[in-house]
């Protein structure tokens, strides 16, 4: 036997608060990683390669507010632009789909569009037959999965935002994007069902480089300056992002609710650790005697609490690491979700708040040892 | 007797407890020599301080005034490392409860002492055989405390004490726990400690039958020497 085996025995004497309070450590530092991998996914927009070169322009007024058409010539003629499309969102109700469909419906102009996706693997054949037929659409791989779509097949939308509904022929599936769930059709199509109104949602514009899209954005909020339709350009990171702060604090809720957790924790722990050194008071007396110094009770102690709190975190981190890769979140949340990741920054918040748990867990029962003499402990006074 | 013959000298000790605002005498003045290989008895009713003065002697208490050498260390003068130290490499403890760590084996409640010694890993193993054949439990090493019987426990206990070889043995009411057929084998194994081990043996206990055992005795009554 050595001190680690001793340490180890004195650990598992009591298997099942052990298992119980592993699994709280467990259960609350799964609930940590998962705000935490929530919280990313909902604040922090993915990013894909060709995401670092596009513009969104939208109306200064409001995003709800369209565009004149006839603001493209313009912008294709500012300096530092590779291509520009309309980018409508539809925002249409799919067949079967009673209150929210989950992926998006964008009207482009597929002649221009191909640049601006330029991470989308689309077979040209397919991309051919898109342009050809302007009823029809490429859907994202995601949405074909989870609706058993196959070129061909007819995709009807109610309109939610717009006075009409689509009947779109699915001419090609394509995937490699960020999020591979979107429906691409003719902004055209959309126009004429409107009975031509001149007016786009939003202009997707494609940079020459990324260094040059601050000046590009620049150019055209300029170019349009006291216009009938003043824009706002922004890069698409930061169009993602404006939408992520009408989610209000969001990031404080989630970081109260996730102190909460960390505050229960500790409490579990403290209370765990305390109970396990108070029925073993006797026997610490005992050692004490046999000529064990504070600093090895405290050792024993620490240990004890520190691994209590890592296997905790290891079940717990670990669990959570090993669910969220093997799940598919976006089936589980009806595509609320998509990457669900938990990256190594969370890994080390978590086994960081085990640590602090290891260690204030142990302060007071080492306290308690520290202050009690042997006659104390073995409380045989005469 | 002079203090080099002697393992224990003890001088105008005293203890008193503060209970709030009452203080509790537990020993006054008391003054005391211990001859190497002795086996001592320590007798006196309950509160009379028999078991306060072993635990000055054995270092796990201090006294309020006084002086206690144990083979010439003032044990009132060392510290807390010091002290346990001292305890591990000079004494060894016999408790009337056995005190044996549940979790672990008769082999390994013995070993225990060891673990804070430089011995390696073999060497641990021949002291812990020797003291577990000379407490005749060699065949129960790999039991636990709760596959024993309280005789065993209590010979375990005594191994757990002997195996750092210390020269004074300190036993609190060892046979309290016990029936009568095992006291005398741990009496026994006590007074063989002292008779043919040489090692000093100091005994607090109620029992005259056990008193019986040791080659001298003492009586303690409101923490005076009585006699």
């Amino acid at each position: 036997m050595n001190l680690s085996g001793f340490v180890i025995r004195n650990a598992f004497r009591n298997r099942r608060r052990l298992l119980l309070s592993v699994s709280s450590v467990a259960a609350s530092l799964f609930l940590l990683i998962t705000l935490q991998v929530a919280l990313r996914e909902l604040t922090n927009p993915i990013n894909d390669e060709g995401s670092s070169l596009r513009i969104i322009v939208r109306s200064k007024v409001s995003l709800a507010q369209p565009l004149p058409a006839r603001q493209m010539p313009i912008l294709e003629r500012i300096p530092g632009v590779v291509a520009v499309s309309p980018f409508t969102f539809f925002g249409g109700l799919y067949k079967g789909d009673e209150k929210f469909t989950s992926f998006a419906q964008f009207a482009v102009d597929p002649a221009r569009t191909l640049p601006l996706i330029s991470d989308a693997k689309l077979p040209r054949a397919q991309y051919e037959a898109w342009l050809a037929d302007r009823t029809s659409c490429i859907v994202g791989q995601m949405t074909v999965d989870r609706y058993g779509l196959k070129i061909g097949d007819r995709m009807p939308f109610t309109g939610q935002l717009y006075p009409c509904d689509l009947d779109l022929k699915i001419a090609g599936i394509y995937h490699g994007t960020a999020d591979d769930r979107n429906v691409m059709f003719h902004q055209k199509y959309l126009d004429e069902l409107q009975g031509n109104p001149g007016m786009v949602g939003t202009w997707w514009v494609l940079a020459a480089s990324a260094a040059d899209v601050p000046f590009v954005t620049d150019r055209i909020n300029k170019a349009f300056a006291n216009s009938s339709a003043e824009v706002r350009a922004e890069s698409e990171r930061a169009f993602v992002l404006g939408f992520v702060s009408m989610w209000a604090n969001i990031k404080t809720l989630i970081g109260g609710i996730s102190i909460v957790v960390v505050f229960a924790l500790l409490l579990v722990t403290v209370s765990t650790m305390s109970m396990a050194i108070r029925e073993r008071f006797r026997e610490l007396a005992i050692l004490k005697a046999l000529g064990f110094r504070r600093r090895e009770l405290f050792a024993f102690i620490l240990a004890e609490s520190f691994g209590l709190a890592m296997g905790g975190a290891v079940l717990g981190a670990g669990g959570a690491w090993v669910l969220f890769r093997s799940i598919n979140i976006q089936n589980l949340t009806n595509g609320l979700f998509l990457m669900f990741e938990v990256t190594p920054q969370m890994l080390g918040l978590a086994f960081s708040v085990a640590v602090l748990l290891g260690v204030l867990a142990a302060l007071a029962p080492m306290w308690t040892v520290a202050r009690t003499s042997v006659v104390q402990g073995l409380k045989t006074l005469d | 007797m002079s203090d080099r013959e002697n393992i224990v000298s003890i001088r105008n000790l005293s203890k008193i407890y503060a209970q709030g605002e009452i203080q509790v005498t537990a020993l006054h003045d008391i003054s005391l020599a211990i001859a190497a290989g002795e086996f001592l008895t320590l007798m006196g009713p309950s509160g009379s301080g028999k078991s306060t003065l072993l635990h000055i002697i054995a270092g796990v208490d201090r006294p309020t005034s006084g002086e206690c050498l144990v083979q010439g260390v003032d044990v009132t003068k060392l510290n807390e490392s010091q002290l346990a130290d001292w305890r591990n490499q000079n004494v060894g403890f016999v408790f009337q409860t056995f005190n044996l760590i549940p979790v672990l084996t008769a082999f390994e409640n013995v070993e225990l002492p060891l673990l804070l010694t430089r011995l390696g890993p073999a060497q641990r193993r021949r002291q812990v055989h020797a003291a577990l054949e000379l407490v005749g439990l060699a065949d129960r090493m790999h039991h636990l405390p709760k596959q024993l019987s309280g005789g065993q426990e209590q010979r375990v206990a005594i191994a757990r004490a002997l195996v750092t070889d210390p020269r004074l043995v300190v036993a609190d009411e060892p046979t309290g726990n016990l029936d009568s057929h095992s006291a005398q084998e741990v009496l026994g194994i006590l007074q063989s400690l002292s008779r043919q081990a040489g090692k000093t043996v100091i005994m607090v206990t109620h029992d005259p039958k056990a008193a019986a055992f040791g080659s001298r005795s003492i009586h303690l009554e409101k923490g005076e020497l009585t006699n």
